[in-house]
């Protein structure tokens, strides 16, 4: 009866080795859909230009003889070409998630643990007093003396108006605020924000256009709600009772944040900062408005291949696999801590 | 409280500044001309005209399309839209206590979303062609659905106990870590009729030489492609993750009393990764609407501007300069996500998440 017995499952969970053998073709499919494109690229990295435009050869020492012209093009030739955009890459991509990890982190906690009741009149005071400073910079009024006009006349608000009104938002409210920027499309705030780095730049001196921290400053804006998002959610699966003991014995609050509540949530920090990291490394619509030359970073630099000198496929699989390598092999090595820090958002966000 | 506040401000200033405060500038942009001149710019106020020349003048070709009668299938769809959305209203006042404002609510969303499938079927469905919007629109629901049944897919096969998956689990993870410009790229190289690793194929079956990217749904069909490829293991991810979190119990009884595998699926897994599966798709929504990288480096947003999404266009504009209609477009994306956001957060995933 072996053949009957192909068809059947040996307990509950586990599927028949027919079913298996059906799962296996599956994932083994889709295993080449992913890895094929991936594959090729490391294949014409090692191709010389006529391998290629002859028509496609497949695999190394078989049908053609790898070259290293490509990556000695890439790492000697220009080598200055590919450094400066790839130490941009790294600089930005990994400050940027470090400022937005800690920015968020702290204030997912004071979310998840402080209760705050932002009065709704004084936010609405705060918002108009916003747009009465844009509107009178639109009409002409020099910037200084409307920002610190409006910041006078917020403190005056507040001090009268502002304790009149009762109804205060709460907690969920600022969550949902600080989450909820996400929706906003970057081409819809990158404009503005250009134009401010462009005005900073000829009223103090302080180059933000085309600089590492101006790439920075706007990345850590727009990782913060995933920061939030992510972590509000961890830090509440963190039991209270610790930091109680730690008050009880007189610890601040900060040092409570610092030495216990942080290394409780480690592998939550993991998975978020790695998400970020990604997003920051790969971001390409920001970096394209607001860097040209100097802060140029890896996705530009790989898009401008196109542009200069046509589709050069060699050059440009060896400069996508430099960029891809290192987020590939932390992945690699942290895929746990992914599923886990990114479930824990979903299921409750 | 004085120093609790010291853990929150950072975040909401950084928040202000870059959000807000851009926000209300990129509105009253919209609402401008600006001319650079020397050391500087001059902004002038032109009202609704940036507006008016996207959605009704000059450029509606490129942001709505051209609209024509549609064909009979055509007609057809927009009947069974039309359809679904007045049952879906008679559903809400039929299924209990139901409010003025949630009613009206729902009617103008019924309005809204009966306008953007009439947008489509005369566009797509007729002798006409999309624009941005319309292009936009299809990148994130076709992609959207197409990676959701493949992510759950996978995820259903590896989550059986068989050997080897942790390393399905991690290649089926990769595609998600490659900077999206690569991946245009790469298809760009994939789907080369001449020289792409396919090209015995397509000489094959007479296609050799060929551009598919100069035709315009093969140009779209490329940048879904390349998008699913790379989402896929978002979604594959997370489903994983929430069917091999669910609790055993109910499965192992299933099991005892003769249940099918479909049964499973249909009465006890389903409903549990539900939530996960609507938090998802809104999580890809509001991702997939921004769509930029892929169609401006796999095709350029061409054949002419036929792979155009939204944030594509608006970056186009600023190039020549228009920033009074790049804002415009912006804000034109921004009150489409918000209000299919809100609408799903509403409708969809508050009734998945209260069932459970």
């Amino acid at each position: 009866m072996p053949m009957k017995r192909f068809f059947q499952r040996t307990s509950a969970f586990k599927p028949s080795p027919f079913q298996a053998l059906l799962s296996y073709i599956v994932l083994g499919g889709w295993t080449f859909v992913v890895l094929f494109p991936i594959y090729w690229l490391v294949v014409t990295s090692f191709k010389l230009p006529s391998q290629v435009t002859n028509g496609p050869v497949y695999i190394p020492f078989v049908d053609f003889q790898p070259s290293l012209h490509a990556w000695q093009y890439i790492f000697v030739d220009v080598r200055n070409d590919t450094f400066r955009p790839y130490m941009n890459t790294v600089v930005v991509g990994l400050s940027s998630s470090v400022i937005a990890l800690s920015l968020g982190a702290a204030a997912a906690y004071a979310l998840v643990r402080f209760r705050y009741q932002p009065k709704l009149g004084l936010v609405g005071v705060f918002l108009f007093l916003v747009g009465l400073t844009v509107l009178a910079i639109a009409f002409g009024v020099p910037w200084w003396f409307a920002v610190v006009s409006a910041l006078l006349l917020f403190f005056v608000a507040a001090i009268t108006v502002g304790r009149r009104f009762e109804r205060s938002l709460g907690n969920s409210d600022i969550a949902f605020w600080m989450i909820s920027q996400r929706i906003l499309p970057p081409v819809a705030v990158v404009i503005p924000i250009y134009v401010l780095f462009q005005q900073i730049g000829n009223v103090t001196g302080i180059k933000l256009l085309d600089t590492r921290t101006g790439l920075i400053i706007v990345y850590v804006a727009a990782n913060l709600p995933i920061v939030v998002w992510l972590l509000r959610d961890y830090f509440l699966s963190i039991p209270i009772e610790l930091e109680e003991c730690a008050q009880i014995d007189g610890a601040s609050t900060l040092r409570i944040f610092w030495s216990i509540v942080l290394p409780l949530a480690v592998p939550g920090l993991v998975a978020t900062f790695l998400f970020i990291l990604v997003f920051a490394w790969n971001e390409y619509l920001l970096a394209l408005f607001l860097s040209s030359s100097q802060a140029q970073t890896m996705p530009l630099t790989v898009a401008a291949q196109n542009a200069t000198r046509g589709p050069q496929w060699w050059y440009m699989s060896v400069l996508i696999l430099i960029m891809i390598a290192p987020v590939i092999g932390m992945a690699i090595v942290l895929e746990r801590y992914i599923a886990r820090g990114l479930l824990i958002g979903a299921v409750k966000g | 409280m004085g120093s609790n506040a010291i853990f929150i401000w950072p975040a909401v200033i950084v928040l202000l500044f870059f959000s807000i405060f851009p926000l209300i500038v990129s509105l009253w942009l919209s609402f401008s001309r600006l001319k650079f001149v020397k050391g500087g710019v001059e902004v002038i106020n032109v009202g609704l005209a940036n507006y008016h020349r996207l959605l009704l003048g000059s450029e509606q070709g490129r942001l709505l399309g051209v609209m024509e009668t549609p064909a009979l299938l055509g007609w057809f769809l927009s009947g069974a839209l039309v359809a679904s959305q007045i049952y879906f209203l008679y559903r809400y006042v039929r299924g209990g206590p139901w409010r003025i404002f949630g009613l009206l609510m729902r009617m103008l969303l019924a309005c809204f979303i009966i306008l953007l499938g009439w947008l489509t079927v005369s566009t797509v469905f007729s002798a006409g062609r999309p624009g941005a919007v319309v292009v936009t629109m299809t990148y994130v629901f076709v992609g959207i659905a197409l990676q959701y049944f493949i992510g759950l897919g996978l995820a259903l096969l590896t989550g059986q106990p068989l050997r080897g998956r942790r390393f399905f689990r991690v290649v089926f993870l990769l595609p998600m870590m490659i900077t999206p410009v690569g991946v245009a790229f790469m298809f760009r190289m994939l789907t080369d009729t001449v020289v792409g690793p396919f090209s015995p194929l397509w000489k094959a079956i007479g296609l050799g030489g060929y551009s598919w990217v100069n035709n315009p749904w093969g140009a779209r069909a490329a940048v879904i492609i390349g998008d699913v490829w790379q989402w896929t293991p978002f979604m594959f991810i997370i489903l994983l993750a929430a069917i091999e979190g669910q609790p055993q119990e109910p499965v192992e009884a299933a099991i005892v009393d003769g249940a099918s595998r479909w049964q499973i699926f249909r009465h006890i897994t389903l409903p549990a990764i539900l939530p996960v599966s609507t938090a998802l798709v809104l999580i890809r929504m509001i991702e997939a609407f921004k769509i930029i990288d892929l169609p401006n480096v796999l095709t350029n947003g061409g054949p002419g501007t036929a792979t155009e999404s939204l944030t594509l266009s608006a970056f186009v504009f600023w190039r020549t300069l228009d920033i009074g209609g790049s804002a415009a477009i912006a804000y034109c994306l921004l009150i489409l996500v918000t209000i299919l956001a809100v609408a799903f957060v509403n409708l969809v995933r508050q009734r998945t998440t209260e069932a459970v």
